[in-house]
């Protein structure tokens, strides 16, 4: 028996009776974000059964502010980022009813930490160049091949990785899309050492690693469809956060600008003013894209809003470096450390001024970005393809 | 949050309006017209009249559309992107906000497009900017007012004096036409001397709302003549061949337009958060009126310029539209206060006091 999906007011009340069913005081923290995930109240606009209740996507964020003003534990969001954003999302497209039930509970509860291994050393914006090879034998697969950029693999439990499986057809055609367990033997998890002095990131050696094949999800060949799905959630997660006005790197130079008078400057003025205007314009961009998704789903303004994102952040680390003139000379910590997340405004501005440089690189070069809006929303002609129907094993590399 | 997203009744006005510019007002029309002596397109104005639009956010019971600002916003959209040469911004939009906050007699009237007003100012007159010097003894007004947009077109002239806001028939004023940058919405000069006026609202705040309205609805206009330069540009790109293959095929071209195209994406937000605002009141409308003009007035431009030097050696003549896009774009920068005016107001208003 099918019925309408619950509105506001039905699901503050679900929010209300479980809050009653499980104090947040009384309850033991994993047991209650599974129990909050079995209620259905975790991703209220995914399926029933898991984790959701089939409402609309626009409803999620009252329900997450009822829960935080009860003090309940927090699934911890931020620790899981390619998880809940992308991870997630291809699961419910792509997955098995099976794979969908043993990965989205642990994955949204924090359980279970995931990892995205897409990029490669020879494959970064022409991600589907990639050429980690797996090969079937029976029920499984058996994966050679170096995986880079990989936040989080060294905490990971599960990763999503796309893999090169028919180097005989052209490359879009030839791709597998896998769950690859982090602990299976053959995964050799290295830090990259980045311009900041940390590492976020990994890079990933997969010698001989056995998958089963029902931790594929899609078909064979179909890597590439499913990747898509991926990378469009991506771009959603990566521009499209939620702040209030003077949130984010804004904040940190506004902050610096009211309690330093000593430091202004007619031209910084004139540049802030700038910056000001046009992060609140990004801002509002933001805010204009999440009701669009409220009201469908993620369209290619995305693309635009990382655009802007890194753009802006580069410019404003920049400001705020040279608005502290000698100051800005001094940087906080160079040792080699294994961030869990980025947080740009407990660092130094030298930090946040280099860890900019990474917002026009990560997730989509700024220049692949314009290609994309330029061919797919704009119809402009794309680039010359030279590769377009030659067989991977063919292209020059 | 206010609601940033369009709603149906506004497609389909949308809808509506668009279709009736693409036949009435053409751009062969538009740039024949800046030749004509008629300062503006009557008939156009009067097929207006009778879509109903003049005074949308005023109450019916006053003549007008019962609707709000948002919906005149989306006119503004399609006049915009059509640089249609007819007083609804300086008529429908600012002539109605100052006599919808003064509450006055003469809003049916413009509402039914029975007259037309404009509110005697300099065209780049600012929100918070300095009103010219005009002397009102005993109900006479004397001074001149130069740089008014739209007032060969008015009948009735709204001239802000310091003690209040008065109606003054045109009539009894001396009007100069300007030869205009943008001859799709001309410039006068006035010269008042001893003319009779009728109190419509005391003090400056009337005008001050009016003004705050202009500049909030000018977004939506620069919005929509933004996207119809880019709409222009890309159809153009994928047509013109040189080297053996579309312009549009080159990424020094397909990347400016990506760029063009993210900004005008920010330019929607940014215009609707200022109807939105206007049309329900918030408290955030002087930040989001003058958010909008600093964003919205350089992404008009920056569209219009692209859009010449795209067209390269086509886009440079008469025979082409892309400088009545440009000529408008470049005059609403400037209308209503600059982005430069508008950055410092913001300043002023977010307590980022200057060096």
């Amino acid at each position: 028996m099918s019925t309408a999906p619950p509105g506001a007011e039905e699901l503050e009340r679900r929010v209300a009776a479980f809050l009653a069913a499980h104090d947040p005081a009384e309850t033991e923290p994993l047991a209650f974000l599974r129990a909050r995930f079995d209620a259905g109240l975790a991703w209220v606009h995914f399926p029933e059964g898991h984790g959701g209740l089939g409402a609309p996507v626009a409803l999620q964020q009252a329900v997450d502010a009822a829960f935080e003003r009860a003090g309940a534990p927090s699934n911890r969001p931020e620790a899981n980022a390619i998880g809940l954003g992308m991870a997630a999302p291809t699961l419910l497209a792509f997955g098995t009813e099976e794979q969908r039930r043993r990965f989205l509970r642990p994955l949204w509860t924090g359980e279970e930490i995931w990892c995205q291994l897409f990029s490669e050393p020879g494959a970064g914006s022409d991600l589907a160049a990639l050429g980690t090879r797996a090969v079937r034998d029976g029920d499984s697969w058996t994966v050679d091949g170096q995986k880079v950029w990989t936040s989080m693999a060294h905490e990971a439990r599960w990763a999503i990785l796309v893999t090169r499986t028919d180097p005989d057809v052209p490359k879009h055609r030839g791709m597998t899309y896998f769950v690859c367990d982090m602990r299976a033997p053959g995964v050799e998890v290295r830090p990259l050492r980045q311009i900041t002095g940390e590492a976020e990131f990994n890079e990933v050696f997969l010698t001989g690693v056995v998958i089963p094949d029902e931790h594929r999800l899609g078909e064979v060949g179909e890597g590439w469809r499913v990747s898509t799905t991926t990378l469009m959630n991506e771009r959603v997660a990566i521009g499209g956060r939620a702040a209030p006005r003077e949130g984010g790197m804004i904040g940190v130079v506004t902050g610096l600008w009211r309690d330093r008078p000593e430091l202004r400057t007619p031209a910084a003025h004139d540049e802030l003013m700038r910056l000001w205007v046009e992060t609140e314009a990004a801002r509002l961009t933001g805010e204009r894209l999440r009701q669009q998704l409220a009201a469908g789903g993620p369209g290619p303004e995305g693309s635009a809003a990382k655009l802007a994102f890194a753009r802006l952040n580069q410019e404003i680390s920049g400001l705020e470096l040279e608005l502290l003139g000698s100051e800005g000379l001094r940087y906080d910590d160079w040792t080699m450390r294994r961030p869990t997340e980025v947080d740009f405004t407990r660092r130094s501005p030298g930090y946040r001024y280099l860890r900019a440089k990474g917002n026009s690189i990560e997730g989509g070069t700024s220049e692949i970005l314009r290609n994309i809006i330029a061919e797919r929303v704009l119809g402009l002609p794309g680039e010359i393809r030279v590769d377009k129907d030659v067989p991977w094993k063919d292209l020059p590399k | 949050m206010s609601d940033l997203l369009y709603g149906e009744i506004e497609d389909d006005l949308r809808s509506g309006l668009r279709g009736m510019l693409d036949e009435r007002c053409a751009w062969p029309d538009v740039l024949a017209g800046t030749e004509k002596d008629e300062p503006s397109d009557a008939s156009l104005w009067r097929v207006l009249t009778d879509f109903g639009v003049l005074a949308l956010p005023a109450p019916e019971e006053r003549g007008g559309g019962g609707a709000t600002w948002r919906e005149t916003a989306v006119v503004m959209e399609e006049l915009g992107r059509a640089v249609a040469p007819v007083p609804f911004l300086t008529g429908s939009v600012i002539a109605t906000a100052a006599l919808l906050a003064a509450g006055d007699e003469l809003l049916p009237a413009l509402a039914s497009g029975e007259r037309t007003a404009v509110l005697a100012l300099p065209f780049g007159t600012a929100p918070d900017g300095p009103l010219p010097s005009v002397n009102a003894i005993d109900g006479r007004l004397t001074g001149e007012i130069r740089d008014v947009a739209d007032a060969l077109t008015a009948d009735v002239l709204l001239v802000p004096a310091p003690d209040a806001l008065y109606a003054v028939d045109a009539a009894d004023v001396t009007r100069a036409p300007v030869t205009s940058l943008d001859m799709t919405r001309r410039l006068g000069d006035l010269t008042l001397t001893g003319a009779p006026g009728r109190v419509v609202a005391k003090g400056e705040e009337a005008v001050r709302a009016a003004l705050t309205a202009g500049a909030a609805m000018l977004a939506s206009e620069q919005l929509g003549l933004a996207e119809r330069c880019l709409e222009t540009t890309t159809t153009y790109l994928r047509t013109r061949y040189q080297f053996g293959r579309p312009v549009g095929s080159y990424q020094g071209l397909k990347h400016r337009l990506a760029d063009l195209w993210t900004s005008i994406t920010q330019a929607r937000a940014v215009a609707r958060h200022a109807a939105s605002c206007l049309a329900t009141g918030d408290a955030d409308l002087p930040v989001a009126a003058a958010l909008a003009q600093a964003h919205c007035s350089q992404v008009a431009v920056r569209a219009a310029e692209e859009c010449v030097q795209m067209h390269g050696g086509i886009g440079f003549t008469w025979e082409h539209p892309a400088h009545l896009y440009l000529k408008r774009a470049k005059a609403d920068a400037i209308a209503l206060g600059t982005p430069g005016h508008h950055r410092a107001t913001l300043a002023r208003l977010v307590d980022l006091p200057p060096a």
